[in-house]
């Protein structure tokens, strides 16, 4: 298991100055608390599951940059298809991160349906599989604080659509993310650090 | 109601980069000619996608216009209130309006009960367009939103009547 920071300060680690990275839900609040820069997406409020939609559109519209989204599991299970989509349009410049701990963290830690304490089966679902069924070429399954620094650097780099899937540890009793500011502002001020003007 | 080459001429004309969409009997026809104006066609496989996909285009820089049936607006609320109603990004939407043409002849669609009072629910600027001479008061509507920096919707009545 990955300490849910240790996942994120790989991401940080190994950024490029030009990525841009997109967190939600807890991620966001970690992410946040080991600070920002203009190039953050903290998604929140969000439409919960809809990080990867988000990034993929992104990614499409600024194909020169490396579009970094850091989901969680419980996200990942509500928008499954958008790995289909994300396949469909192929964007070489995209990296779907998923921060598992089998846990909806920030409504109490009920076991999602896709952990093996939330399935009557008890084997928690293969997101690996179902990413490489969906097209996805690169896909990275880390477990270990240890293998995962060891290997951001390339699995981040690799031709996208790239698929990382991290086993998290949950960490219990945590509030939700507060938005750092109201979402308009925060929009402007990101299209603006692209260097966009909106049509 | 449209051809397909109209379509991607009004889109052209716009200056639409991208139409994220998810197909119906009516909007669906309308994709070759959309793809072949050069437009990118983002096919998603739920409607909630569609926003959010939309949005990140936004953001991108990009001009983006989600194309989808009423039905896939029932699905796809929450999307649409957090892209739209939170992030106020000035996304606009053509909606195709199931059934509405037939009312006479085929009448016990409950669309027709439900999509114009959840448009006014969402707080929508809606314009209804119910006849082939209107496609200029999309264009003219699309531009009024893009002016005003306000999502839109072009409710487009579709069926055979």
């Amino acid at each position: 298991m990955i300490d849910l920071t240790d996942a994120l300060a790989a991401v940080r680690t190994n950024r490029k100055a030009d990525d841009v990275v997109i967190t939600t839900m807890a991620a966001s609040r970690a992410w946040m608390e080991a600070g920002t820069q203009p190039l953050d997406f903290t998604f929140v409020p969000s439409c919960m599951g809809h990080a990867t939609s988000l990034g993929l559109g992104l990614a499409l519209a600024q194909p020169k940059r490396r579009i970094i989204v850091c989901n969680g599991d419980g996200s990942m299970l509500m928008n499954l298809g958008s790995l289909v989509t994300i396949t469909s349009q192929a964007p070489t410049n995209l990296v779907v991160i998923v921060l598992d701990n089998g846990v909806y963290e920030v409504t109490g830690a009920q076991p999602t349906p896709g952990s093996a304490e939330g399935r009557s089966l008890g084997h928690a679902v293969d997101f690996a599989a179902i990413a490489r069924g969906a097209g996805f070429n690169a896909v990275y399954r880390f477990s270990t604080t240890e293998q995962w620094a060891a290997a951001a650097a390339n699995a981040l780099g690799a031709r996208g659509p790239v698929f990382i899937w991290l086993d998290v540890r949950p960490v219990p009793g945590r509030a939700g993310p507060r938005s750092p500011g109201p979402a308009a502002q925060r929009a402007q001020a990101f299209m603006h650090a692209l260097g966009v003007r909106p049509h | 109601m449209f051809s397909g080459e109209q379509v991607a001429a009004l889109f052209t004309s716009l200056g639409v980069t991208h139409v994220v969409t998810v197909p119906d009997s009516t909007i669906g026809r309308w994709e070759d000619e959309i793809e072949q104006n050069g437009i990118a066609v983002v096919r998603v496989c739920r409607e909630g996608e569609a926003w959010a996909v939309a949005g990140g285009l936004h953001l991108g820089g990009a001009a983006p216009i989600v194309m989808i049936q009423c039905t896939g607006l029932f699905e796809s609320g929450d999307a649409l209130r957090n892209m739209l109603h939170e992030w106020k990004l000035p996304i606009y939407s053509m909606i195709g309006y199931r059934s509405y043409l037939n009312q006479d002849t085929l009448p016990g669609d409950t669309t027709l009960v439900f999509t114009e009072p959840i448009l006014a629910a969402w707080k929508l600027d809606v314009r209804l367009i119910t006849q082939p001479s209107q496609l200029s008061l999309v264009a003219e509507h699309y531009r009024e939103c893009k002016t005003a920096a306000i999502p839109g919707v072009a409710l487009i009545a579709e069926g055979k009547a």
